[in-house]
């Protein structure tokens, strides 16, 4: 099924000649119904694409997204956008190697164009041990038969030219790596297209409302849910509230090996092109891309160990996040930084995510997400499968809740920090 | 919270200061436990949204271990 008005260049030259009032909305806002197959919690790009692929990939149409408050306001809102797979495991660089191949094709899939534009990522290395994780993934991700390779430091530099100069860096470059496919994409763009294309095929998208208990039958199972608007029959609960999902564990009686850490990010004012990559520099723990607009979009590390809901920002971080990027790139030190803001980032004891069934019928989870973004497409439809069947997407089969119960961990590591 | 009080020195910046997380209990022997307990006191973790419990060590200055009970929601300490 399709959205009745399709967004193309006859449709725009159109409405170019309508002064642009032929527009429709681009997802309906219907009534909340008693009762659906699937109540999926959560409105980001996790639980929008998994209500997509649920009317897509399995005919489940009586889907409701239910949003606290409005969609991609979360962590899909807050994110730097950032689209690569070099991860450590060779499950995770599968995993997140199909997400970046969905992505490649989803503004067609879509029709939504989500500017995923293929810029590559650089990572610049200034240490051996930095230098031999990179190496080590190189030699992972090639057994799996995606490209990552690695850099010499002139190569680095004529990639990225705004380089501090040699004689004043503090520690030298020793190398790099590159994987060519990553990118950035819109977020809202992938939320907004997600949103449109499941409301196409009638899923019920609610956003405001609020849960407030879940309910189970006598026999343990899944019975509905309980919300500021009154109760909802379902017999199928996912959970995709990044940053909240244990709070929403705790309500359907169980809980989950996560813990929520704020991770911050910033960006300057606009500026006229610098930078053609996305940078990554795992030894000064920052990170940064040039995005469409001009701004320069900066992350760095989360507020070690500290449990924090609060999605703000933490002075000692940006401090060092700010002193990292100006050693890397003295050049941007008289750039005003526009705006910052925090995420609450969900970790898991190993550092995947977790999609999965859980020991309650009919409640299944998408936690554990931290730089879920590059994840919202494999982890949609992987979870979608997981509803449907009731059984694991074999993708998804090692991110499932009971690796912990054997201490089976697939210890994961992030590439700006090692969170281990 | 930007300055934090170290029993020691006194308020100084919250970046000289490391965070070792919630709490927890002092670790069990595992040969008295079963598998189901071992593995929670490992994978557990309350994420609790409030006030919590936490162990801080002035880990650029004396080095001196101390409790702060901090909201994670807020992140107002007890010594606010």
């Amino acid at each position: 099924m399709k959205p009745k008005q399709r967004y193309s260049l006859v449709a725009l030259v159109k409405g170019a000649c309508r002064n642009h009032q032929n527009w429709e909305r681009a997802w309906q806002s219907p009534p909340l119904q008693p009762q659906y197959d699937v109540v999926i919690i959560g409105g980001g790009g996790h639980g929008l694409a998994t209500a997509y692929y649920l009317a897509k990939n399995h005919g489940i149409r009586k889907v409701a997204v239910l949003e606290k408050n409005w969609i991609g306001g979360g962590n899909s809102g807050r994110n730097t956008a950032v689209i690569r797979s070099n991860y450590l495991r060779q499950d995770s660089i599968r995993f997140f190697d199909r997400s970046v191949q969905l992505y490649e094709t989803l503004s067609r899939e879509l029709n939504y164009n989500i500017m995923f534009s293929q810029r590559s990522e650089v990572d610049i290395l200034l240490t051996n041990t930095s230098m031999r994780n990179m190496r080590r993934r190189c030699f992972n991700m090639s057994l799996q038969d995606v490209e990552f390779k690695m850099l010499t430091a002139d190569e680095v530099r004529h990639r990225i030219p705004v380089l501090a100069p040699m004689k004043e860096c503090r520690l030298p470059i020793l190398g790099g790596s590159v994987q060519k496919r990553a990118g950035i994409a819109r977020h809202d763009a992938i939320v907004w297209g997600y949103a449109r294309a499941a409301s196409a095929y009638g899923v019920d998208i609610i956003q405001n409302i609020a849960i407030t208990g879940i309910r189970r039958a006598e026999n343990g199972e899944i019975s509905g849910l309980n919300t500021d608007r009154g109760f909802i029959k379902t017999n199928k609960i996912a959970t995709v509230a990044g940053g909240e999902n244990s709070s929403v564990a705790e309500m359907a009686g169980i809980r989950l090996p996560l813990q929520t850490f704020n991770l911050q990010a910033f960006v300057s004012e606009p500026i006229k092109p610098v930078l053609d990559v996305v940078v990554n520099c795992p030894d000064l723990q920052v990170y940064l891309s040039h995005s469409d607009k001009g701004e320069l979009v900066i992350g760095g590390i989360t507020d070690a160990q500290q449990i924090s809901f609060r999605r703000g920002g933490k002075l000692a971080v940006l401090d060092s996040t700010v002193a990292g990027l100006l050693e890397l790139f003295p050049t941007f030190r008289r750039l005003k930084l526009m705006r910052q803001w925090g995420g609450a980032l969900e970790f898991a004891r190993d550092g995947s995510p977790i999609i999965s069934l859980t020991p309650i019928k009919g409640f299944y989870v998408s936690a554990g997400w931290w730089g879920g973004f590059k994840a919202i497409p494999a982890g949609g439809l992987t979870l979608a499968h997981t509803i449907a069947k009731d059984e694991p997407h074999p993708l998804s089969a090692c991110y499932r809740l009971n690796r912990f119960d054997t201490l089976n961990f697939l210890m994961e590591s992030g590439t700006t920090v090692p969170i281990h | 919270m930007l300055l934090i009080r170290c029993p020691w020195c006194g308020l100084r910046s919250e970046s000289e200061f490391h965070c070792n997380g919630e709490v927890r209990p002092t670790r069990p022997y595992f040969s008295s436990l079963t598998d189901q307990q071992s593995v929670g006191h490992i994978c557990d973790r309350k994420n609790y949204k409030g006030w919590i419990e936490e162990d801080w060590c002035h880990s650029k200055g004396c080095g001196e271990w101390f409790r702060l009970s901090r909201n994670t929601v807020t992140h107002e300490t007890d010594q606010d």
